[in-house]
């Protein structure tokens, strides 16, 4: 089955401008994500599968390691239980 | 000092001290603030959007039952409207399934649901009214919504035997979390002390308990044990610092830095009807009185657990010496510690019963 990661319902992410980062809001918990971390989680919308969203990071971010990192980072994510 | 304060991340909104509960362990004030003072729905709104402007990402709307506010859906979407993480903190008294449809709407994200035994009789005995089966419908239709539940365990000598079928009964009612918390004696739970002091014996029975379970636990639920700090002899890190993490705002609208700081005579807190959020987060002297370090007495000064338990908790200085900036006696290298081996060895040997609220609301 083809994974198409989206935010579990309990996870919200949100711009902090007042700390100027992207942070995942949850029960009991406040997870900073740290460098580009939000613009990657930004787009686990449910519709695109893991390689577009390396394909797309990688036209953003050129020369950048993101076929390594970004599905290694998404599956972190998915055994939190914050991505789906 | 100002320039250097970090923003707090979370608020405790205390919607109301109305409760259908009369908790022997209640930790709230004994004179409770009354119905006709309690902040409305568009001063919450405002305190909501000073709290983001300010660096709050998440609240916590509690009280009380926050339930008993008729305007609680329009409260939650005042606070998602400003960008706060809202989770209900509540008895389940009163959560019916409109209701919930209704603060799903305005944008409500998770609950956390109080329950005091899995026996409905004892429960009834540590709360003073018979909710045991209002808080199983509340989890059932909680977890029917799809929303993330959480079960909060005030543990005393009445409820910690039973720490085993509590996380059970977690399992049993789809919780994601249970968090077995033990009483904090401020408030009316100051009162019951010695009715609700558990025993050496009991505390390590459930320790144990709690680790083997954790040990069994793959995931499904998570376990929090909140340590006891007078059992333990650890000063608890209390708030995570003074003024450093969180604030509380009281039904009246009195800005605290801990919800049992009102019990500090001295501590001038201010009101959010007269002060911007910002100027009392970061200017008001009672956020500054025990901010940081510099407050320190001796040993905490020269301390090494100074930077995890910042000092312990001004509120049970105060309640245990009269003053509250001495270090905690729950510490161990307190001078004040004899204090708090007195009373953990003395009350199980006393025989008392609870003191309850009258009435109710």
């Amino acid at each position: 089955m083809t994974w198409r990661p989206v935010l579990a319902r309990h996870v919200m992410l949100r711009r902090d401008p007042v700390r100027d980062t992207d942070l995942l809001l949850m029960p009991e918990r406040v997870v900073v994500l740290r460098g580009h971390a939000g613009s990657v989680v930004r787009l686990c919308d449910g519709r695109r599968e893991v390689p577009e969203i390396v394909a797309a990071l990688a036209e953003r971010f050129p020369g950048a390691p993101v076929a390594d990192e970004v599905p290694r980072f998404l599956s972190a994510l998915h055994e939190e239980g914050w991505l789906r | 000092m100002t320039a250097t304060v970090d923003p707090p991340w979370a608020l405790l909104a205390e919607l109301t001290h109305g409760c259908p509960l009369r908790c022997a362990y209640c930790s709230n004030p004994v004179e409770l603030i009354s119905r006709s003072r309690e902040l409305t729905a568009e001063q919450w709104t405002d305190v909501f959007r000073q709290a983001a402007d300010l660096g709050v990402v998440q609240t916590h709307l509690s009280g009380g039952e926050p339930l008993l506010r008729r305007d609680l859906a329009r409260i939650v979407a005042a606070a998602d409207t400003a960008g706060l993480y809202t989770q209900l903190v509540t008895s389940g008294v009163g959560l019916h399934e409109r209701r919930l449809a209704e603060l799903l709407e305005a944008g409500l994200r998770c609950v956390q649901l109080s329950v005091q035994h899995t026996d409905p009789q004892a429960a009834e005995l540590i709360a003073g009214a018979r909710v045991f089966s209002a808080k199983e419908r509340a989890a059932r239709l909680v977890r029917a919504a799809g929303l993330p539940l959480g079960l909060n365990v005030v543990l005393h000598r009445a409820d910690i035997d039973a720490v085993d079928d509590l996380i059970t009964l977690a399992l049993a009612w789809g919780a994601d979390r249970i968090e077995l918390a033990h009483t904090q004696y401020y408030g009316w739970a100051a009162r019951n002390r010695t009715a609700l002091l558990p025993t050496r014996d009991q505390v390590e029975r459930a320790r144990v308990t709690v680790r083997r379970r954790r040990e069994q636990l793959t995931g499904s639920l998570e376990l929090v044990w909140v340590a006891p700090d007078l059992l333990d002899a650890t000063a608890k890190p209390c708030m995570g610092g003074w003024g450093a993490v969180s604030l509380t705002v009281a039904p009246d609208g009195t800005a605290l830095p801990c919800p049992s700081a009102a019990t500090l005579p001295a501590l001038d807190a201010p009101n959010v009807r007269a002060h911007r959020l910002d100027w009392i987060w970061r200017e008001s002297k009672a956020f500054n009185a025990y901010r940081g370090e510099t407050w320190m007495p001796d040993p905490c000064r020269g301390c090494a657990l100074r930077t995890t338990d910042f000092g312990g908790c001004r509120c049970q200085a105060y309640a245990l010496t009269g003053d509250a900036s001495r270090t905690d006696p729950a510490c161990r290298h307190a001078p004040d510690h004899h204090l708090v081996r007195a009373l953990v060895d003395e009350a199980p040997l006393r025989n008392s019963a609870y003191a309850y609220r009258e009435g109710g609301t």
